[in-house]
């Protein structure tokens, strides 16, 4: 036991002494939910719309005030014709134009059905999506109000509701999206990069000839970075809370065990990486590139799962970071208890015991 | 004095084609200084980690105290120091930190073992705070050979340790592994360097992956049974072709200034004639007593 302290310490030395890289690891938290949480949100907000009212009556009048009064729609422009709509597209200032056809009231009122063409701009898809569903629940929430008061037969509309984030906060959406991220980077390569470092300086043949035993080793190396790890999603839930508001619906303490949990399954990963790299070089482009990608693009933090190709959906199942996504998502967000993520628990937990038995399998007490 | 403390039979390591120690037998006592003479190359850190337990001999076996280097590896790594021929220590780490790291993780601590290091440690010591990759080379093996010392091991493998260390540590280095002998130490020692095969008690001389020689110092230069001349002309490099090409010739190779010369039968005046005959000015010619390295230049022209 004392050995391993003593490992421990050492474990610390290093890396409080290579202050660059602190700097880097403690620092990035706050970066990133700065940037996802100010600069790049896709929260809705007086986004610029145009009119096209070829009817100009009393309903689409009040189709347009009910729009235009939600906060997120502003009116940039009023267009006279069809031959305007690309035009205003193109010079950027608006997101979404709506279209009332001729003789809206009335075609209402006789044919029991009139319609509205929303056109967005899908070079920004998500916003797109989002801008036409707002839209839509409007007209809908609309619809429904007329229906009150002139007793049309009943009719079920569909309802575009947004669950969870009523407000679609992005920063909702960004914090379990980076904390994930961070995570998984700090625990996985940091430890890769710190066990494959003793490789290449030859200080782990050293440690090689002495009573150290492997297991030793490696958790005296991994040690540390769960402390570092865990205090960066610390101050990420801090921070959320503090700058954006961003509460912890669910059990804390649930929460931070299944953070703690996957910092262990991320570590055993970093693990198994620098049993297979010689070099760090080799241990950072592994982490990089075949962590950091799929990590980032197939979890669903970025893109929808659901809207990927099937090829993909298939390989998100072994991208542990998708699950922790939905874990954190759901504690964070809707507050659930652990019946509800406990599969996506045992997939984790499964993962890391799959991570360690490799680990411990490659590990070798010799050269070569 | 005549326990065994390492002994290996037949030892072989190939790596694919090359092979890097081939069948090496030998025995090593108690308490005895043993180098491995032999240039780079010639297989002494194969050798070294597979005493070490770092690696797997392919073929044969060998021992440690008793202890078989492959099934009791980890007996033998609780009474082994090793020191590596590449500076192995944590460079961000200063001089004490790194000596405590490695008296922790065999379970001792500086104190304990302080007598042994003493000598060494002492000299190190004024620069006990600053970072080990911040050392002189002399400085940073000094610290570690401390490291390596600091559990009282029972065996000591230093693999080139005076490679890349001044003339002045170099000395001073050997003194340090002849006390540490006299207090019951085993140590093993390579160096690319033959004037420190003088140094120890026994030597092997080792090339290609075969031991050449293993004997004292004196008595590898007593085997040496010719008489040795070094030569010298205003011309130096036609003189070594020359005698190259020259028929009496048995081995010739530059030695410093002089290039040292046997023949297979003959005299001073014969080399002088053939010289004369080949025209070669100011040219000396001296009987001299050969050393560890003619021995050793001598053995490697007759593999």
């Amino acid at each position: 036991m004392k050995r391993f302290k003593g490992f421990v310490i050492k474990e610390f030395y290093h890396i409080f002494r290579d202050y660059r890289t602190m700097v880097i690891l403690f620092g990035m938290p706050f970066v990133q939910i700065l940037i996802f949480g100010f600069a790049i949100t896709n929260e809705i907000k007086n986004a610029g719309i145009a009119i096209l009212d070829n009817s100009k009556d009393a309903v689409t009048q009040k189709i347009t005030n009910k729009i235009l009064s939600s906060d997120y729609f502003k009116l940039e422009k009023n267009l006279i014709n069809y031959s305007e709509i690309e035009d205003n597209f193109r010079k950027g200032k608006i997101k979404e134009v709506i279209v009332f056809e001729h003789d809206f009231a009335k075609k209402l009122e006789k044919e029991k059905k009139a319609g509205i063409q929303i056109i967005a701009d899908a070079s920004d898809p998500n916003t797109a999506s989002m801008l036409s569903s707002y839209t839509l629940s409007i007209i809908n929430s609309y619809q429904q109000e007329m229906m009150k008061y002139q007793k049309f037969p009943m009719q079920i509309e569909p309802e575009v509701k947004m669950l969870y984030n009523e407000e679609l906060k992005g920063v909702f959406m960004f914090v379990p999206g980076t904390i994930t991220i961070l995570l998984m980077l700090i625990s996985a390569m940091m430890t890769s990069i710190s066990i494959t470092r003793e490789k290449e300086l030859g200080t782990m043949e050293v440690l090689l000839v002495s009573p150290l035993k492997p297991m030793q080793i490696i958790i005296g190396k991994v040690f540390p970075y769960i402390f570092i790890a865990f205090s960066i999603a610390i101050i990420i839930l801090l921070m959320g809370f503090t700058v954006f508001g961003m509460p912890v619906q669910g059990n804390l303490l649930l929460l931070l065990g299944e953070c703690l949990l996957f910092i262990i399954m991320a570590l055993s990963l970093g693990i198994f990486i620098s049993t297979l790299c010689k070099t760090q070089q080799i241990a950072m482009m592994i982490s990089m590139f075949a962590l950091m990608l799929p990590t980032i693009l197939l979890s669903g933090f970025i893109f929808p799962i659901e809207n990927m190709p099937v090829p993909l959906q298939i390989l998100s199942n072994i991208v542990p970071t998708r699950w922790f996504i939905i874990i954190i998502k759901a504690i964070l967000l809707k507050g659930v208890g652990i019946a509800y993520i406990w599969k996506e628990t045992l997939v984790i937990a499964g993962m890391t015991v799959i991570f360690i038995g490799l680990s411990i399998k490659k590990f070798k007490v010799r050269l070569s | 004095m005549s326990e065994i403390a390492i002994s290996a039979n037949n030892l072989t390591k190939k790596y694919g084609e090359i092979t890097a120690v081939n069948g090496l037998s030998f025995e090593i006592k108690k308490a005895e200084l043993f180098g491995f003479i032999g240039p780079d190359g010639a297989g002494k850190t194969t050798l070294f980690r597979i005493l070490s337990t770092l690696l797997l001999p392919d073929s044969g076996n060998a021992t440690l105290a008793g202890f078989d280097v492959v099934n009791d590896y980890k007996k033998i790594r609780n009474i082994i120091g090793y020191m590596p021929g590449r500076f192995s220590l944590y460079q961000d780490l200063s001089v004490e930190e790194n000596l405590k790291f490695f008296a922790t993780i065999f379970g001792t601590t500086i104190k304990e073992n302080y007598e042994l290091i003493k000598d060494i440690y002492i000299q190190i010591e004024p620069f006990k705070t600053r970072p080990a990759g911040k050392l002189s080379g002399g400085m940073k093996q000094k610290l570690a050979l401390c490291c390596a010392l600091i559990h009282k091991p029972e065996v000591l493998v230093l693999d080139e340790p005076t490679t890349g260390v001044d003339a002045v540590s170099r000395k001073e280095f050997w003194e340090m592994l002849k006390r540490l002998k006299e207090s019951g130490i085993t140590i093993i020692v390579s160096t690319p360097y033959m004037d420190e095969a003088g140094l120890c008690d026994r030597v092997s001389l080792i090339q290609g992956g075969n031991i050449m020689s293993t004997d004292t110092p004196a008595n590898i230069i007593k085997a040496f049974n010719k008489t040795l001349f070094a030569v010298k002309s205003h011309e130096m490099y036609r003189l070594m072709q020359d005698l190259h090409e020259w028929d009496a010739t048995e081995t010739t190779y530059l030695f410093g200034q002089h290039i040292h010369l046997t023949i297979q039968k003959g005299n001073k005046s014969e080399i002088a004639a053939f010289l004369t005959d080949k025209q070669h000015k100011e040219v000396e010619i001296q009987e001299i007593e050969p050393n560890i390295e003619d021995s050793f230049m001598r053995l490697m022209s007759k593999h």
